[in-house]
C-alpha cells in the first residue's frame, strides 16, 4: 500500500497526461475533482481506461473503488476505446414516437452490431444517447459528432456507408 | 460597472444595430444548426460582402426562433419576413431580395398561431440577441435587473418581490421560488452556494438547451440576483455533458461577464461578489434530484439522500443551497424589471407567469414554446402546433417526461397548470410535451417510460431498484401476450407500493405513466391481455398469439 502522498507520475509519457494533471491542479487536488477530471480522460483519450483510475485515485488521494464507482454510475463514460466512427442514436420519446428502434434495427440488420457494441474491425461503434435535446426534428441521429434529424432507417445506413468510405 | 456606464454599452450598441438599414438573423441554436443554420449563415454573409452591401446590411447568428421544424429560419427586418428551410444555394436570392418582394418560396408566414398565440418572458430575447455578445444582451435591457436590485433594493425586497409575483420552480415540482429563497436566507453558518439545475434529463425536452444557448446572460443574470438575495458567493451550474454547444456559450457568456464586472468580485462597486463555475454532467437521469446533483458536484455517485434536512439548509459541502431550474433562474430578470404585479397578472390564481414548452411528437408544428398558464391544452396543440399531421386522430399528449402521464382527448380542454395537470395523474414537469396519434400503442409507452426508469434508478433504495424492474417486465409480459385479466391488479398494486415508498422523486413519480395509462387506456391493456390485440397495431402480440394457440 502507498504510504507517501507524493505527486504521481503519469501513466506514459503520452502529453495527454499533462492536460489530466492541468485539471486536477486547477482543482487543487481536490477530491470534488473526480467527475471534472474524468470528463478530461475522457475528453483526451476517448475512453476512461484503467490507467487512468489508476494516476487519478493516486492524485486525488480517493480509493480506486470510489474513481471506479463513480465512473461506472454515470452512462457518459466509455471505458472501452470506441470505434473510429460513431453512431448515436437519440431513444428520447419524441424519437421513439417518430421510430428510433426501427433505425437502430436497420444499423444492426445491415452491419449486425447492437447499441454499445463497436465493429469488429473497429470502425464503427453504435451507441444510444436518452435524449440529446433535438426534439423538433425527431428522429435525430450523431454521426461523428454531427446531429442530423428527421433520419429514416435507409437514411442512417447510407450516412453510416459514407462515414465508413471516408 | 456602474448603472451609468450600462446604460452606455447599451445605447452604443442600438445606435450600432439602426446604423444597418437591412437586419437578418440566422438561428444557431442546435436543432437548426443540425439542418445547416451555420453554414447559410456563413453564405449570407458572403452574398452581402460580395454585393458590396456590409454598410446597410446586417447578418448575426442568434438564438432558437422556435420552430425547429422549419429550419434553418431566417428572419428580416425591417421587412418581417420569416424563411424558412433556407439552402445555402438560396443565399444569393435572399440577399438581391432585400427591400424588394421577398422569395416566395421560402417565406413561412409569421401570422400562424405558432408565433400568435405565444407569450414570451423567458424567451423574450431568443432568436433576437447573438448569444455570443454580452453587448447584445445588455442592449435589450439585459443586467439592468442585476444592477437595479444591487444599487436601489435590500435583499430582503428582492425576495419579497419574487415572493409577490407569485413564480413557482419551473423545474416541475412547482415549488414557490420566494418561499426557497427566504429559507436559503435565513440559513446560519459561513458560505452559501447558489445551483442551477440545468441537468434537463427528461427525454422529449430541450427547453434549458434552448434557453442556454439563446440566451445565457439572462440565466447568469438571474443566478446573481438570486445570490445577492439569499448571501452566497459561489454558483455552479450542473449542465448536461450531452449539451455541448449550451456549455461552449454559458462558459463564454462567464467570461464576458466577469471581463465587464457583472460577475467576480465587488460587483457595481458594491460589497457583492459572485462566481460561477460550470459543472458537467455525466448522463445519469437520477441527478435533475437536488439532493443527488450536490452529491455529483460534490464529485460522488450521484445518488438522492432523505430529506429533510432540505439543501435549502443542508445542501452542497453541508451548507445552506439555493437550487432552482434554468427557467426560474430566467424569469427573475424580468419580475425585477417590470415588478413582481406585472408577472403576477400572467397566467392563473396559482399559477403565475408563462411557461416553455418543447412541443414534439406527432404535430404539424414542433418547437419551442412559451406560453401563459391557463391556456387550455387544445390550444397548445391544435393552434399552435397546427395538429396532427398526415390525416391521422389525436390520442393522447405525454407531459412531464417519465414523471408525468398521459392526458387523453376527453381531457384537451384542461387548462395548463400545476394543478390541474396533477389532478389527471400528470404533472407539468419541465416542460417536455410529446404528441401521440392512433399509431402509438399506450401499453408500449407505459413500457417505453417504465424502461427508461428502470435503467436509471441509482439503485439506493429497493422499492425503485425492484420495483421498476417489476412493472417493466410485468409491462413487457402484457405486450407479449403472456398476461392474465388479474395481472393488471397486480400491476397497479407494485405502482402504488413504488410510488408511496421509494427514496425520491425518481421513484415516487416513474409509476406515473402507467397509473395514468391504466387510467384512460385500460381497454388497450385488456385488449392485449384478452384479445391478444395491439388496439395500434404497434405491438407484434398476433405473431404471438400463433405461438400460444
Amino acid at each position: 500500500m502507498r504510504t507517501s502522498f507524493g505527486k504521481p507520475s503519469p501513466p506514459s509519457e503520452d502529453r495527454r497526461w499533462k492536460i489530466i494533471g492541468a485539471t486536477m491542479r486547477r482543482h487543487g487536488y481536490q477530491p470534488h475533482a473526480l467527475i471534472e477530471t474524468l470528463h478530461t480522460v475522457q475528453e483526451s483519450f476517448g475512453f476512461v481506461g484503467e490507467d487512468a483510475f489508476h494516476y487519478v485515485a493516486d492524485s486525488l488521494r480517493i480509493p480506486l473503488s470510489h474513481v471506479y464507482g463513480v465512473a461506472t454510475f454515470y452512462h457518459f463514460f466509455n471505458l472501452k476505446p470506441q470505434g473510429e466512427h460513431t453512431c448515436v442514436v437519440c431513444t428520447g420519446t419524441a424519437c421513439y414516437i417518430k421510430g428510433a428502434s426501427l433505425i437502430l434495427q436497420a444499423i444492426e440488420d445491415e452491419y449486425g452490431i447492437k447499441p454499445g457494441e463497436t465493429s469488429d474491425d473497429g470502425k464503427l461503434s453504435v451507441l444510444t444517447a436518452r435524449c440529446i435535446g433535438a426534439c423538433g426534428i425527431a428522429p435525430a441521429v450523431v454521426f461523428d459528432g454531427e446531429i442530423v434529424g428527421g433520419v429514416s432507417a435507409t437514411d442512417a445506413v447510407n450516412r453510416i456507408r459514407r462515414c465508413l468510405q471516408k | 460597472m456602474t448603472p451609468e456606464e450600462l446604460y452606455q454599452i447599451a445605447e452604443e450598441e442600438q445606435e450600432s444595430l439602426k446604423r444597418f438599414h437591412f437586419r437578418m438573423f440566422v438561428c444557431t441554436a442546435a436543432g437548426c444548426l443540425s439542418s445547416h443554420g451555420d453554414s447559410v449563415l456563413d453564405a449570407l454573409k458572403k452574398e452581402i460582402k460580395e454585393a458590396g452591401r456590409e454598410e446597410e446590411c446586417l447578418c448575426k447568428g442568434v438564438g432558437c426562433m422556435g420552430l425547429c421544424s422549419e429550419g434553418p429560419l431566417v428572419f428580416v427586418e425591417p421587412d418581417g419576413v420569416l424563411y424558412g428551410k433556407v439552402k445555402v444555394e438560396d443565399a444569393k436570392e435572399i440577399v438581391e431580395s432585400l427591400g424588394k418582394e421577398p422569395v416566395a418560396r421560402l417565406v413561412c408566414p409569421i401570422d400562424l398561431p405558432f408565433f400568435t398565440r405565444q407569450k414570451k418572458v423567458v424567451l423574450e430575447n431568443s432568436g433576437v440577441i447573438d448569444p455570443e455578445r454580452i453587448e447584445d444582451y445588455i442592449a435589450h435591457s439585459g443586467y439592468e435587473a442585476l444592477v437595479q436590485a444591487l444599487t436601489e433594493m435590500t435583499p430582503a425586497e428582492v425576495i419579497d418581490g419574487v415572493f409577490k409575483s407569485g413564480l413557482r420552480g419551473r423545474g416541475g415540482a412547482g415549488y414557490p421560488t420566494g418561499l426557497k429563497w427566504s429559507t436559503v436566507s435565513k440559513g446560519v453558518g459561513g458560505a452559501k452556494y447558489v445551483i442551477c439545475n440545468a441537468d434537463e434529463g427528461d427525454p422529449g425536452a430541450f427547453m434549458d438547451r434552448s434557453v442556454l444557448e439563446s440566451d445565457p446572460h439572462r440565466v447568469l443574470e438571474g443566478m446573481a440576483i438570486a445570490a445577492y438575495a439569499v448571501g452566497a458567493s459561489q454558483g455552479y451550474i450542473y449542465v448536461r455533458a450531452e449539451y455541448p454547444l449550451a456549455i461552449k456559450r454559458l462558459q463564454t457568456a462567464i467570461r464576458q461577464a466577469e471581463r465587464c464586472g457583472l460577475l467576480g468580485n465587488h460587483i457595481c462597486n458594491t460589497t457583492f461578489s459572485f462566481q460561477i463555475n460550470v459543472r458537467l454532467g455525466a448522463g445519469a437521469f437520477v441527478c435533475g434530484e437536488e439532493t443527488a446533483l450536490i452529491a455529483s458536484i460534490e464529485g460522488k455517485r450521484g445518488q438522492p439522500r432523505p430529506r429533510p434536512p432540505y439543501p435549502a439548509e443542508e445542501g452542497l459541502w453541508g451548507c445552506p443551497t439555493l437550487i432552482n431550474n434554468v427557467e426560474t433562474f430566467a424569469n427573475v430578470p424580468a419580475i425585477i424589471r417590470n415588478g413582481a404585479e406585472w408577472f403576477a397578472a400572467i397566467g392563473t390564481e396559482k399559477s403565475k407567469g408563462t411557461k416553455v414548452f418543447a412541443l414534439a411528437g406527432r404535430v404539424k408544428h414542433t418547437g419551442l414554446i412559451e406560453v401563459p398558464m391557463g391556456i387550455p391544452l387544445r390550444d397548445i396543440i391544435f393552434e399552435i402546433g397546427g395538429g396532427i399531421p398526415d390525416e391521422r386522430n389525436f390520442k393522447a399528449v405525454q407531459t412531464g417526461g417519465p414523471s408525468g402521464g398521459c392526458i387523453p382527448k376527453e381531457h384537451l380542454d384542461v387548462p395548463v397548470d400545476y394543478d390541474s395537470l396533477s389532478q389527471l395523474g400528470s404533472i407539468m414537469g419541465s416542460g417536455g410535451m410529446i404528441v401521440m396519434d392512433e399509431s402509438s400503442c399506450m401499453v408500449d409507452v407505459a413500457r417505453f417510460f417504465m424502461e427508461f426508469c428502470m435503467t436509471e434508478s441509482c439503485g439506493k433504495c429497493v422499492p425503485c431498484r425492484v420495483g421498476t424492474a417489476q412493472i417493466h417486465d410485468f409491462l413487457q409480459k402484457i405486450i407479449n401476450g403472456d398476461a392474465v385479466p388479474d395481472d393488471l391488479e397486480f400491476l397497479k398494486k407494485i405502482c402504488d407500493m413504488v410510488k408511496e415508498t421509494s427514496l425520491c422523486g425518481l421513484g415516487q413519480t416513474a409509476p406515473n405513466p402507467v397509473l395514468s395509462t391504466l387510467r384512460f387506456f385500460r381497454d388497450e391493456y385488456v385488449n392485449h391481455i384478452v384479445n391478444k390485440e395491439c388496439t395500434a397495431g404497434a405491438c407484434k402480440v398476433p405473431a404471438k398469439q400463433e405461438v400460444h394457440s
